[in-house]
């Protein structure tokens, strides 16, 4: 199911250095034409349709159209994300819409705690931070 | 229209790129889930004037197998003992594992999973009324002791959307973002110019400029995951894309570590996960959460037939056990599909509206029943848009409602792996500890060398799927994993203080050896005016399809039902060879294709090393993962053994030896 890029949304991210879609797919496939200063999908039998691109791009600009090997056309599964929960529509070929709203997130973005500054114990045991004594293996063979 | 023989892609790749040269004391090598984890823990262990440096041939944020995000974590040992999720996964991975390191893990895993819930990870909980709580819910967090939804034995639910970002955003505080460089691929491990078998830096190039990375470091972890695209797929069109594990998994950790000598153990393991046909969407949730069951094309629920239990018991002790293994699970649904029963359906709709029926029985009325059921409806579909949004289209493209048709199910290509229901992988040391049995000989037979996690090669260490003979970690047990590296990497270069890394190679004889297929383009590109069929060179998307015709044909693929032999995998080995000569011959005219072409130097290795085994392995391990026609059955006396595999960097030469299983946890009862 690759992802397409609507080039009336689309605009290049204004010419930055790198576009969202192309920060953020995990296999290289997003791409700006710096001429057209639209972004596309270099590789699309190379897509995962992980969605990255679709959930990050800023002006909503980037959707799926599944697999045209396996997949008949009319269907759309699309997101739209906030820091806190995702709501997906999925339209049928049929016309039917579901939609699906989940949490994604409990804590605001960028508040996951790195333990600044905390420090383990012994180098020479096998216990990690925050772990107590370590069990040994017992009903041994 | 101009002709097409110019380089493809939007970043041209030049013949000399410039050179750039770091200098680190741990290198990291890997954006995923054990990355995470030791990028997240090693600051907590090194001094502060330790250079650490992490490559990610992705960016962080969503890199790795868990990018699209996950609806379970598959491993939280949770009030279980320790020693029954050892035999657990000793029984599914049909006997040949390394305890020791299954039990290491087993310690370490929950502490991952409470950092992720404490980080944000929505985590499902069980409500006082045994119903399910969202992970948004307020409850009691796991640290607090509370309760988590259960679907198997091992596995929990969450709300995992954002699972990657979540694990990624306090690694990357942690070491700090100047010294994480994402988009540079990482191909060659380097040894030392001086000192034996011992890791020096490692060398890449970035995918976005023309630039060569070429980095020095006392000790390196190498997490970039399994392999997939090694076989041919069921789908070779767009659908080429929608593999089950992640695409871009191009068996990178497996190569670079055994061409530097590391010991392989139990590459001949693969594995073919059965699943929703075409979109790839998950099973577990389908069969543990939802109580569903196969049906063959007759509507003949197989799985519990005399016939199957017959054929179970010819698998003992691991058929045995109340959850099949899973390449049996394989092996009884090959078995209908070869009968010409197929096709085979996870029947989502008796599972469905059984819970429906259950509500009805328990006296609720139909409005009730009517909210039960959005909720059901809505649990259904979150499995599939957490992790596999394909899947969930091929439904809404089809016209496919749970509720009313059951969807088919289907064995996939084969993948390499190691933290999944596979074990390929690389031969690390067990932790020092008097319980990790002590045995005499060469690394590539002992336990533990003094640095858990550390393989064959001094300062070289491996985490994930990169570890062998231990599966079943997923993405918390990874994490941890990582997080095990991180701290015993510390220990080396403590313990090696002294030691001066230097590389055998200058920056610009790498350099050159990495922009070969540029070098190559660029020479012979006008000899056509095609870009893509020129007699001097091969371009990387032609070669994997060639790597996936002869594995699929002569290696066990879907082809033949995954059966093989001594005569097919011999000629699958020629043909491999004849292969490494043309990968030499790859070219690439942009940034984009020059990463496609390394993709496939480390695919055609690794899938060397799992038919090598496949070869060397006169049994059928795994039967419903690969069969071989020679010898059909599983042989316990003969090869209730590691087969282990090292290739000397020095002569070029590979050799492949049975070594010693040790089984650490009792045997009686073996589950």
């Amino acid at each position: 199911m690759p992802s397409y890029v609507d080039p009336s949304k689309c605009d290049g991210c204004k010419g930055g250095d790198k576009t969202a879609c192309m920060y953020i797919c995990p296999n290289d496939l997003m791409v700006l034409n710096v001429e057209a200063m639209k972004a596309y999908n270099q590789e699309p039998d190379a897509c995962w349709e992980c969605y990255s691109c679709v959930k990050i791009c800023p002006q909503g600009a980037i959707f799926v159209r599944g697999y045209d090997d396996f997949v008949p056309l009319g269907g759309q599964v699309h997101p739209m994300r906030s820091s806190d929960s995702i709501m997906w529509t999925v339209k049928f070929r049929n016309g039917n819409i579901k939609r699906f709203k989940f949490p994604i997130r409990t804590t605001a973005e960028g508040a996951a705690n790195e333990y600044p500054g905390q420090r383990g114990g012994s180098l020479d045991d096998e216990n990690l931070l925050l772990e107590g004594n370590l069990p040994n293996p017992t009903k041994l063979a | 229209m101009a002709l097409p023989n110019k380089p493809k892609g939007e970043l041209n790749a030049v013949v000399d790129p410039e050179i750039v040269e770091h200098s680190c004391d741990v290198l990291i090598v890997g954006g995923g889930m054990a990355a995470c984890g030791a990028a997240f823990e090693i600051t907590k262990w090194a001094p502060a004037d330790m250079k650490i440096i992490l490559v990610d041939k992705a960016s962080l944020e969503r890199s790795g197998a868990v990018a699209q995000g996950l609806s379970a974590i598959n491993t939280y040992i949770g009030d279980n003992a320790i020693e029954d999720y050892v035999k657990m996964v000793r029984n599914d991975l049909m006997g040949v594992v390394r305890e020791d390191l299954i039990y290491d893990l087993g310690r370490h895993v929950d502490e991952s999973v409470k950092l992720f819930e404490e980080w944000g990870l929505p985590v499902w909980k069980k409500a006082d009324d045994g119903s399910n709580l969202d992970g948004a819910k307020p409850a009691k967090t796991l640290r607090e002791g509370g309760a988590p939804v259960r679907t198997g034995k091992w596995q929990i639910m969450i709300n995992g959307e954002s699972y990657k970002c979540i694990v990624a955003e306090p690694a990357k505080k942690a070491l700090g973002e100047a010294n994480i460089h994402e988009r540079i691929f990482i191909v060659k491990m380097l040894l030392d110019k001086n000192k034996e078998n011992t890791i020096a830096g490692a060398v890449g190039f970035s995918v976005r400029e023309n630039k060569v990375h070429v980095y020095t470091c006392k000790t390196a972890l190498v997490a970039c995951g399994g392999a997939v695209n090694i076989f041919r797929p069921r789908s070779t069109g767009e659908g080429k894309g929608r593999a089950w594990y992640p695409v871009w998994n191009a068996g990178s950790t497996y190569t670079m570590c055994a061409q530097v000598g590391a010991t392989l153990t139990m590459m001949e393991n693969r594995f073919t996960p059965a699943r929703f046909k075409d979109g790839y969407g998950p099973v577990g949730a389908w069969f543990l959460l939802f109580k569903a069951k196969v049906q063959n094309g007759l509507g003949e629920f197989y799985a519990n037939s005399p016939a199957v239990k017959d054929e179970l018991a010819k698998f003992m002790p691991y058929g045995a056990s109340a959850v099949t293994p899973t390449c049996l699970r394989n092996h009884l649904m090959i078995n209908e599909l070869k009968e010409g029963r197929g096709p085979i359906y996870m029947a989502t709709d008796v599972a469905l509206n059984a819970f429906l029926d259950a509500q009805r029985a328990a006296g609720k009325d139909e409005k009730e029943v009517k909210k039960f059921w959005k909720h059901l409806e809505s649990e259904a579909w979150e499995d599939f848009l957490d992790m596999s949004v394909g899947q969930a289209g091929l439904w809404a493209g089809t016209n496919t409602e749970p509720e009313k048709v059951g969807s088919e199910i289907m064995p996939t290509e084969p993948y390499m792996l190691g933290s999944h229901s596979g074990c390929c992988g690389i031969w690390t040391s067990g932790p020092d500890e008097s319980w990790v049995p002590t045995i005499d000989g060469p690394r590539s037979h002992q336990y533990k060398w003094g640095y858990n996690r550390m393989t064959t090669v001094n300062g070289l260490f491996t985490a994930g799927d990169g570890v062998g003979a231990s599966g079943h970690k997923f993405s918390s047990g990874s994490h941890a994993e990582g997080r095990i590296c991180a701290k015993q990497m510390v220990k080396y270069c403590r313990d090696n203080a002294t030691f001066k890394p230097e590389l055998a190679q200058t920056a610009k004889e790498l350099a050159d050896e990495i922009y070969a297929p540029v070098k190559l383009y660029h020479e012979f590109k006008d000899a056509s005016t095609a870009a893509d069929v020129n007699p001097n060179y091969v371009k990387p998307a032609g070669l994997m399809m060639r790597l996936m015709k002869a594995t699929d044909e002569y290696g066990g693929g879907v082809a033949t039902y995954y059966m093989t032999s001594g005569k097919l995998l011999n000629i699958c080995l020629d043909l491999l060879a004849v292969m490494r000569e043309d990968a030499a011959k790859m070219a690439a005219g942009d940034l984009h294709e020059l990463m496609r072409a390394w993709e496939n130097y480390h695919r055609i290795w690794c899938v060397e090393t799992h038919i090598r085994h496949i070869e060397f392995r006169k049994e059928s391990r795994y039967p419903g993962f690969y069969y071989r026609s020679d010898y059909p059955t599983v042989d316990d006396e003969n090869w209730k053994a590691f087969v282990n595999s090292t290739f000397d960097p020095k002569t070029k030469e590979w050799k492949c030896e049975k070594v010693n299983c040790v089984n650490i946890i009792e045997t009686t009862p073996w589950i």
